[in-house]
């Protein structure tokens, strides 16, 4: 039986009969749903899933007229970063970043980047942040925003004031770490607006959240309270909220955003609460399982993220970068797994952006 | 990432329109479809052509909303995004941050 040369969730090179990516398709479709409570992609859109995954050529594309902007994480720290951020360790200054992304990577947007890429550590330079900004907007034509990751995590100690809630939890202090959770979710709304407003003020097209939600639920509350307070004080600022995961942790269980319990939503679900915050564009996850192939890796993102396209009055940006949005969990995830992957989500989930 | 991203599906960003949609996405909120009919009708062309760099080439140049090769005597950075603003009927805040620079005087 002749087998399709495809990828696992890895990166690494797999062969597939047609009846395994068939059921890998009908597996990945079948987990998203039943874990977000949602429909799963139709049996036409399967099988043109299964053309996707199975055609010969290294690299696939959307047909002509159905290209989408395209929007980024880290900015200028995937040319000068380490590979901490996948960058490529090129010592240049931020405004060669956006400009090579501009005029020779055909970037349809892009952001600028702190290189610890997290509103805490922002504070301490933000006048250098500004002042890059408008170095960098008086020469790019692109929308350019600020980037950065809310971050929760780096506000509890030893990194922050406030006392871990897993350790709290360990020694039973269940109340305690719920609190330091709300308390250091506070702190982050207001530090959100803080560097926001100021990113602002210096010209920024708008500011990407993202990896929202990486600290679990609080990390999310705290980042739709910034957005909201961001919000009110800039109302023609452009706002994006992206996701860390496919499903908010419940690491506090209980704490809501207008009176609503954010732990273990779905991306259909938190698109409303960005909605809510006044975002202007929402980044769906998928997270990518390791163990599986790409076709069941991508039927599963498709699924979650056309539900979440359904339902949303955002466009979405769909996050596919390594280990998100089907794409495997590598460094540098192959070109033909990727390609895949964008002309699934574009055809099939009707993303707007990726 | 971001290449295989492009050639897959991407705009192309001032190699065709794909800026000028994404502007109407993050400022509007506009979804794809709505978008690229907006700059379309701003640009006299067909939402087909905004990713056609053929077409979108020359009227970029001749509109002076920035190109993507380094051709001297054309707008650029801010000069450029102004003659955005003026197409899309937008407001870009670097824009009106030159203009508030500039009554400082």
């Amino acid at each position: 039986m002749s087998k399709f040369c495809t990828r696992n969730g890895d990166g690494s090179t797999i062969y597939q009969t047609k009846e395994e990516i068939i059921q890998a398709i009908a597996d990945g479709a079948a987990d998203a749903a039943d874990m977000g409570g949602i429909k799963e992609i139709t049996s036409n859109e399967m099988e043109h899933l299964l053309e996707i995954i199975c055609t010969k050529n290294r690299i696939v594309s959307v047909e002509r007229g159905f290209e989408v902007p395209l929007s980024y994480d880290v900015g200028q720290l995937d040319m000068t970063g380490d590979n901490g951020n996948s960058g490529g360790g090129i010592p240049a200054s931020r405004l060669n970043g956006a400009l090579v992304h501009e005029r020779a990577l055909c970037s349809d947007t892009f952001e600028l980047a702190h290189s610890d890429y997290s509103i805490k550590p922002v504070k301490p330079v933000i006048a250098n942040e500004m002042n890059d900004m408008e170095v960098v907007q008086n020469n790019v034509i692109i929308p350019y925003f600020y980037g950065a990751m809310p971050n929760l995590g780096t506000y509890f100690k030893p990194d922050g004031p406030y006392d871990n809630p897993p350790d709290l939890m360990r020694v039973f202090k269940i109340e305690e770490a719920q609190q330091q959770a709300e308390a250091a979710a506070h702190t982050l709304a207001r530090d959100i607006e803080y560097v926001a407003t100021k990113i602002d003020s210096a010209g920024s097209d708008g500011f990407n959240f993202d990896t929202t939600g990486a600290a679990g639920d609080a990390d999310f509350v705290g980042t739709l309270l910034g957005v909201e307070a961001f919000r009110k004080s800039c109302p023609e600022a452009n706002i994006m909220v992206g996701m860390a995961g496919e499903s908010v942790m419940g690491i506090h269980g209980e704490i809501e955003y207008k009176g609503q319990i954010v732990a273990g939503t779905f991306p259909h679900q938190q698109v409303k609460f960005a909605e809510k915050a006044g975002a202007n564009v929402f980044g769906p996850v998928s997270n990518t399982n390791t163990g599986k192939s790409l076709a069941w890796n991508l039927a599963r993102a498709v699924t979650f993220v056309k539900a979440c396209s359904e339902t949303s009055n955002l466009p979405l940006h769909v996050n596919m970068g390594m280990g998100v949005g089907g794409i495997p969990m590598s460094e540098t995830p192959p070109i033909d797994a990727v390609t895949r992957c964008t002309k699934a989500m574009i055809e099939i989930a009707k993303v707007d952006g990726i | 990432m971001s290449i295989a991203h492009f050639v897959s599906g991407g705009m192309g960003g001032i190699r065709t329109a794909g800026d000028l949609v994404a502007r109407m996405e993050f400022g509007k909120s506009m979804r794809i479809g709505k978008a690229k009919d907006y700059v379309a009708k701003k640009l006299g062309v067909t939402a087909f052509d905004l990713s056609d760099e053929y077409v979108m080439r020359e009227l970029r140049e001749d509109i002076g909303i920035g190109i993507i090769t380094g051709a001297p005597s054309t707008p650029k950075g801010i000069a450029a995004k102004i003659n955005i603003e003026d197409l899309l009927g937008i407001k870009i805040n670097s824009c009106e941050k030159f203009r508030q620079y500039r009554a400082r005087k």
